[in-house]
């Protein structure tokens, strides 16, 4: 078996047809619908192009021209595992959950792999993801074979929970496109921390959708630290609906991968429902990250908080997108957003969208972006008191994290990033040296 | 007054009385057929008597616009617009020799809207016959821009004393062709875009100015552009080329009658500072912005650009935008001389049913370039407001810098206010800022103003011209007091 692996959209929507039969529920009328539905629409969108707007900074044709192959996960032998954060750890294998490899006793709501999950999930999958105008997610529903089901009972006080997604197919270029499906039902609450990594030299393409329900009350902090192998490529999109009074928390730390998006949408659908998404883009020679985020305020009486930090070294590229709609309803709304990078490179480029759309007139929203190198002021500063360069160096672009860092609102999910950041400023330094 | 004929009264003062320039001059016209082809660009070549280079430059940009689409990004909603059902030219049959010869009926229409022509007056140290009679420090230089043609520039021999040109740019085709030639199309090609290509192919008149090196014009220089022929549009086209050293001021200003039609304005304005050159370039934009239902208003879809090319060069854009039903505009500048400035200052208001998609690009390609974008926009009615720019650094503008603040004010809950900032730097010694901020006038303001006696309306008009006072302090200041009139004007109806 040697057929020429085909590449671009037509690629994946061969595989979908070789593949139909065989993908999990493929024998759930609702779900095949769902399926034919998201494979026409990428059939009819394609991967996106720079001439759309939403990709006016990120160009997708390494990924489109790659040609991808079917994960064959050989090795389970000396799988080396991210260090956890807690106790619960849900762990994937090339996008397929590994019960074995999972930590999951004792805790006090409901996880499961979605693919045994699937018979129930009707109504639920897809309730936030719609892939007409989103070819991403369109991709992910067409060929989604497992995920990470999480219910977490009204009340209850969900702890922390990890997950670790691990690629291993060094041999040939992969594609897993996991479907994570995150309820938190009333009052409840959680901390989600997500590890993304895979060995050094591996080409292959992570394609997670997330769909996360945030209901009356409720609070989740979702972690995510993007480590995946320098030729690896990662187009993640999270949907998130949080309902009144509930809190939605996303930092993402991208800090691996050659060429990433982290597209977030979260729409706030009661009142005084809160969202805050920070991050942290850490890019070094080659790399190209792309961070989007639509804040779809639909309510009154909500608040959003935004801060996002972009660090360049190298030839490297940073995009920060990031829209706020304010719609009419959602009067007395406060909305702030912040988006700042930091060039050490002058071969580094840095895009920059923010914007507001707004319909209501009894609102508070602003945004800023700054760009700019380090402080020549700040660094003489440090110097005179004896602090070598590069630790100088270092110390200014931590402080200049530490404000997108401090805005995470728990202390573990907290020191997992800080522990990231350093980790990857050290190897730039490395890297100079 | 019994309140029932007070409040009619009212109504009727904000719904029509609101746009004191909505009349219409009855004079005597010469139309070119109804309609776009190539026989028209060459009608209008023609008409204005014009070298074989200009008419094939002319067809050139129509062969383009035919093969382009209109654009469809901007914020704004509009049916389609003909082409085809409208006048490319149009102008008064008489057209005048001097300014003693400008026809009685323009004159009074011009003294109407309160633009000088009359050299006499200010020469003579009287002020001009308008409402107030405020006094003027300084003479203003007037070119009138009447449907196609220019009808009259005033103080041309005074401005030729220090070597200024300052005359309709079909008189510059005739009498400084090489200058015109040099220069036309070099800041915004014929086929830029959309708008562009078309204006290209039926420019019909605009101001052309030539400031010599070394000299600062001695008096501010403007261009008063009135559509006033039916089913017309306007396709004005203005060149100022500032030589080294010389420094300009220049204001533009611009009304229609009210009309139930939509009339399409699609000018184009270049702009070219040499080394150490300064442009200042204002505009009062008050174009018929339709009624309170939306029908009728100007479509207003201009390119404006700058092109700082020397060393030191400045470029300064202001303008207050309170008129048309739809504003698609970018005044921009292209920073390519070191250490060369661009500024933005705007206000845009949109009410009723207006839409303004606005801003700016600073494209910066020089070393130690510098830009300022100061943009307000308020929004009432169902107006919508878009902010829309664009700051590019380019790897080799070293040191260069930005700063932008974009505020938007709402008054209503039926209206929009939109930011759409793009900032693409690829230089690592630039410094870009950007801030934004969306808010409705406080409620402790408007307060404090009733609880001194003002009416709402006036404490609505007090609030917002402090808002917008960085961007009006820009303007020269006879502008200024106009422009501060002009926003109270606009936003009336807008508050209970």
């Amino acid at each position: 078996m040697n057929a020429m692996v085909q590449s671009g959209a037509e690629g994946f929507l061969h595989r979908f047809e070789g593949l139909r039969a065989r993908l999990p529920g493929a024998r759930l009328p609702w779900l095949a619908a769902l399926r034919e539905g998201a494979a026409e629409a990428f059939r009819v969108q394609g991967f996106p192009t720079r001439r759309q707007e939403a990709w006016k900074y990120t160009d997708l044709r390494p990924v489109a021209e790659a040609g991808f192959d079917e994960p064959l996960t050989m090795l389970d032998e000396g799988l080396a595992l991210p260090p956890g954060h807690g106790t619960a750890r849900a762990v994937f294998v090339d996008g397929r959950f590994r019960a074995e490899l999972s930590t999951l006793e004792g805790i006090g709501f409901a996880v499961s792999g979605l693919a045994a999950a699937l018979p129930g999930l009707e109504g639920r999958l897809g309730a936030l993801a719609h892939p007409q105008g989103q070819p991403l997610a369109a991709l992910n529903t067409m060929l989604f074979e497992d995920g990470l089901v999480v219910t977490v009972p009204a009340g209850i006080a969900g702890g922390m929970l990890d997950l670790v997604s691990v690629a291993t197919e060094t041999e040939r270029p992969a594609a897993f496109h996991p479907r994570h499906l995150i309820r938190l039902e009333a009052g409840a609450s959680l901390t989600i921390i997500e590890t993304a990594t895979g060995p050094e030299g591996a080409r292959y393409l992570h394609n997670p959708v997330f769909e996360i329900e945030v209901a009356e009350g409720a609070t989740l902090v979702h972690a995510r630290l993007q480590q995946e192998a320098p030729r690896a490529f990662q187009l993640a999109t999270v949907y998130a609906s949080v309902a009144a009074g509930g809190t939605y928390d996303n930092f993402t730390l991208n800090a691996g991968g050659r060429l990433v998006r982290n597209e977030i949408h979260t729409t706030l659908t009661g009142p005084k429902a809160a969202c805050h998404m920070n991050g942290a883009q850490l890019l070094g020679a080659g790399q190209h990250a792309d961070t989007t985020t639509f804040l779809d305020h639909a309510a009154p009486d909500c608040a959003s908080r935004q801060t996002y930090k972009t660090v360049l070294a190298g030839k490297s590229r940073g995009v920060f997108q990031g829209k706020i709609l304010v719609r009419q309803v959602a009067q007395r709304t406060d909305g702030y957003q912040m988006n700042q990078a930091l060039l050490l490179s002058p071969e580094a480029e840095i895009d920059s969208k923010p914007q507001l759309e707004i319909y209501a007139d009894d609102v508070k929203c602003s945004h800023g972006a700054t760009v700019g190198e380090l402080d020549a002021e700040q660094l003489f500063y440090l110097r005179t008191r004896g602090i070598p360069e590069a630790r100088a160096r270092s110390m200014l672009v931590e402080a200049f994290l530490t404000e997108a860092v401090e805005g995470v609102n728990d202390a573990g999910a907290r020191s997992a990033l800080q522990a990231a950041v350093t980790g990857w400023w050290e190897k730039q330094a490395e890297a100079a040296a | 007054m019994p309140a029932v004929t007070e409040t009619i009264d009212t109504v009727q003062s904000v719904t029509e009385g609101a746009y004191k320039w909505g009349f219409q001059t009855d004079i005597e016209m010469d139309f070119a057929p109804k309609g776009l082809n190539e026989d028209i660009v060459r009608f209008i070549s023609k008409k204005k008597n014009e070298p074989e280079w200009l008419l094939e430059w002319r067809l050139k940009a129509f062969a383009l616009w035919k093969k382009m689409e209109e654009p469809r990004w901007a914020a704004v909603s509009y049916p389609p617009i003909d082409y085809q059902d409208a006048y490319y030219y149009a102008a008064p049959k008489e057209g005048p020799k001097s300014l003693d010869e400008v026809d009685p009926e323009l004159l009074r229409t011009y003294e109407k809207l309160g633009i000088p022509l009359k050299e006499q007056a200010w020469l003579a140290g009287v002020s001009p016959q308008q409402e107030g009679g405020e006094g003027r420090s300084m003479p203003i230089a007037v070119d009138a821009v009447f449907d196609s043609v220019s009808v009259a520039t005033t103080f041309k021999e005074r401005l030729a004393k220090d070597g200024i040109i300052f005359c309709p740019i079909s008189e510059a085709v005739q009498d400084h062709p090489d200058l015109v030639r040099q220069y036309l199309g070099s800041v915004v090609p014929q086929g830029d875009n959309f708008y562009a290509a078309l204006n290209s192919a039926v420019f019909t008149d605009g101001s052309f100015v030539y400031i010599p090196k070394g000299v600062r014009c001695p008096m501010e220089l403007s261009t008063y552009f009135r559509i006033n022929a039916k089913s017309t549009g306007q396709f004005e086209r203005t060149l100022i080329i500032a030589d080294a050293g010389s420094h300009v001021s220049y204001l533009e200003g611009c009304t229609a009658p009210m009309r139930d039609e939509n009339q399409l304005h699609a000018a184009v304005v270049e702009l070219v500072a040499l080394d150490d050159a300064t442009i200042k370039y204002s505009t009062v934009q008050n174009w018929y912005p339709g009624d309170a239902e939306g029908r009728g208003g100007i479509y207003n879809f201009v390119t404006k650009r700058a092109q700082c090319r020397g060393a030191r060069s400045k470029v300064s854009w202001t303008q207050v935008e309170t008129g048309s039903a739809i504003t698609w505009k970018y005044p921009s500048c292209i920073l390519l001389g070191d250490d060369s400035v661009g500024e933005f200052y705007s206000v845009a208001i949109t009410n009723n049913r207006q839409q303004a998609d606005t801003g700016t690009k600073m494209i910066h390609l020089g070393k130690r370039t510098t830009s300022t974008i100061v943009s307000k926009g308020i929004s009432a009615g169902r107006g919508q407001n878009t902010y829309r720019g664009l700051v590019r650094i380019a790897p080799a503008a070293s040191a260069a810098r930005n700063f932008t603040q974009c505020d938007s004010l709402l008054i209503g809950d039926q209206c929009g206010a939109h930011t759409v900032p793009y900032i693409e730097n690829r230089c690592i010694s630039a410094k870009v800022e950007h801030e934004a901020t969306t808010s409705r006038i406080a409620e402790d303001q408007l307060f404090y103003c009733r609880s001194r006696g003002l009416t709402q309306e006036d404490a609505v008009g007090l609030i917002v011209n402090g808002f917008c006072r960085e961007v009006l302090k820009e303007l020269p200041m006879e502008f200024a007091v106009e422009a501060q009139k002009l926003l109270q004007i606009s936003l009336e109806g807008s508050v209970g």
